[in-house]
């Protein structure tokens, strides 16, 4: 089954494309504190796509780490997914770069006057967290984080098409085993980097403020994006007729995923939220009285978005089995979560002058079209049916009550 | 009389076949007695499905509103309780205190309710007797139940035919 993309998929992600690339050049002339808007715009949506493109490296690295066996017909949609990471890493340095520039303020603490103690600008918080809080150090990380992950995503891609070649029943195991490794190595690196880089690109807006499960709350919210983002674009080549392989137990357990990931999503939400709460240390409580004063309606809204509909709606057999439940839900909470990083980013970027108008979602909109576009394109590339993995057999006859 | 007539089988795959077999002859199955769940088995039988997630759902409903109304008459109502200096007229005021507990007793309740429903469902208390017809299905053999009650326009020749068709390792009746 070969998925080719033109036609009107592609027209499509073209023009969202069009609508992006022109609402970044028109922002940056709209009104007050244009620049800084449109860099928050990019960083949001950049950060929130990127993510979507990093869990499809560390779904696939899950599945070759646990062994597990169901999803194997679904594993071109993981890389067509991770696909979009060397493109999303390159958004996001173009953000940084420019931020190291001056160019934007997203990032208060790469202002030099803060660590002077002469200069009338210092600030003696900041300054304590200069061993860590660096230029130098933070771009070394910054590009360790990303050429790794770009390396292991690309080495994953590489390694899988080579399976599809005919080999041995020996080397064939033993070419499993090995992508194991590389998983398992892929995973401890990323679970420490995922938490540190939430650290150096999102927390240290909010550069005073700290919060330890910061980190987790942060993956999640990238996990359950991309799991409903996978989700849609296996609804989608269905419908085409494309993927009669996945069956009503592949859909139940993707519906699961996303499922489980919304709780593992609230309950992060919930536990760094109540203990800021509960303590109300001026210090640690200012980060939610930027947020509840002056976006409660974003804050609330991802909360209750995000934890309400798929809870009540995903809940039972049948809706996880029916495609047009998981795409209403999908498509709901795909922008609350989306909604979500627009709550975590822009207090700190914008001060309480934030909102979500064009430029936020043309730039949304356009980061989808080019995730798309990337995505689209590399499912195009490949069958969308895998060949040589050991354990396809056993997916394509996965039943589930 | 004996209430009813087994097939004892050595292999899944075949107990399944032969439960196919034996329900095209009209020969109605009252159960199958296996130490594992079997793959595809409950689509041959027929089995519906489950309701047991519904009374999960039910239970966990039921345990959320009473934690919360205890909560609200314990802390709030009752003796009202100082919760880090906060408002504590109404209950949503200190709501994020109470929302663990909430899930906690929410879980607790839903899980526990859900065990014991399932218990008394197929009747399997601790220290009830064995209801299994043959010590094996509890090991490694399959035995499929045919009641003489569900039957009786059949002859006991006639099932018996069937069944042997079915190669099993043994019949015998209980």
């Amino acid at each position: 089954m070969d998925y080719a993309f033109e036609g009107r998929a592609k027209k499509i992600t073209m023009i969202l494309m069009a609508i992006g690339l022109l609402s970044i050049v028109l922002g940056f002339f709209s009104g007050d504190h244009a620049a800084q808007r449109v860099w928050t715009s990019i960083l949001i949506s950049g950060f929130f796509f990127f993510g979507i493109g990093l869990t499809g490296t560390f779904f696939l690295a899950v599945q070759y780490a646990a062994e597990s066996g169901w999803p194997t017909v679904l594993k071109r949609i993981f890389e067509g997914v991770s696909a979009y990471l060397p493109v999303g890493s390159i958004a996001l340095l173009v953000v940084f770069i420019a931020a190291t520039f001056h160019w934007n303020h997203i990032y208060h603490w790469m202002d030099a006057d803060l660590y002077d103690p002469t200069s009338e600008h210092y600030d003696e918080i900041i300054a304590g967290k200069q061993a860590y809080l660096n230029l130098p150090f933070w771009w070394i990380r910054t590009i360790a984080y990303l050429s790794v992950y770009v390396w292991f995503t690309m080495l994953f891609r590489k390694r899988s098409l080579l399976e599809d070649e005919p080999m041995e029943l020996d080397s064939q195991r033993s070419f499993f085993s090995k992508n194991q490794t590389l998983a398992a190595v892929f995973l401890v690196f990323f679970g420490y980097t995922s938490v540190t880089a939430s650290w150096d690109w999102i927390m240290s807006i909010d550069t005073h403020w700290f919060s330890t499960i910061f980190g987790w709350y942060i993956f999640s919210g990238m996990w359950i994006s991309g799991m409903v983002m996978m989700t849609l674009l296996v609804i989608y080549l269905k419908s085409k007729g494309l993927m009669d392989f996945v069956n009503d137990s592949h859909m139940h357990d993707m519906g699961k995923w996303v499922f489980a990931i919304s709780f593992l999503w609230t309950y992060l939400f919930f536990c760094q939220f109540m203990l800021y709460w509960y303590s109300n240390i001026p210090e640690e409580v200012m980060y939610y009285q930027a947020r509840i004063e002056d976006y409660s309606w974003a804050f609330w809204g991802s909360l209750i978005i995000n934890f309400v509909f798929p809870m009540l709606l995903l809940m039972s057999k049948d809706a996880k089995r029916k495609a047009g439940f998981l795409t209403f839900v999908g498509v709901i909470i795909f922008f609350g979560h989306w909604m979500d990083v627009f709550m975590i980013v822009t207090p700190g970027a914008m001060k309480q002058y934030g909102v979500i108008g064009w430029v936020e979602l043309g730039t949304f909109f356009g980061f989808l079209g080019l995730f798309l576009y990337i995505t689209l394109n590399a499912l195009s590339k490949r069958p969308l049916l895998v060949k040589g993995h050991p354990m396809l057999e056993e997916s394509l006859h996965h039943h589930i009550n | 009389m004996s209430k009813a007539i087994y097939a004892l089988y050595d292999d899944d795959d075949v107990m399944v076949e032969g439960a196919k077999s034996i329900l095209s002859k009209n020969i109605r199955i009252k159960d199958v007695y296996s130490p594992f769940p079997v793959h595809g088995l409950e689509n041959v039988l027929g089995i519906k499905w489950t309701r047991l997630a519904i009374t999960a759902f039910l239970y966990g409903l039921t345990a959320m509103t009473l934690a919360l109304i205890g909560m609200w008459f314990f802390m709030i109502q009752d003796w009202p309780m100082n919760i880090g200096g906060k408002p504590n007229d109404f209950l949503y005021q200190n709501l994020p205190a109470f929302i663990p507990i909430t899930f906690e007793f929410t879980v607790l309740c839903a899980a526990h309710g859900m065990a014991l429903t399932y218990f008394i469902r197929n009747k399997t208390f601790p220290g009830m007797p064995a209801r299994n017809p043959h010590p094996r299905t509890t090991d490694d053999h399959f035995a499929i139940e045919i009641s003489r009650d569900e039957n009786s326009g059949v002859s006991d020749d006639d099932i018996r035919a069937v069944l042997q068709e079915t190669n099993p390792v043994e019949i015998f009746e209980k």
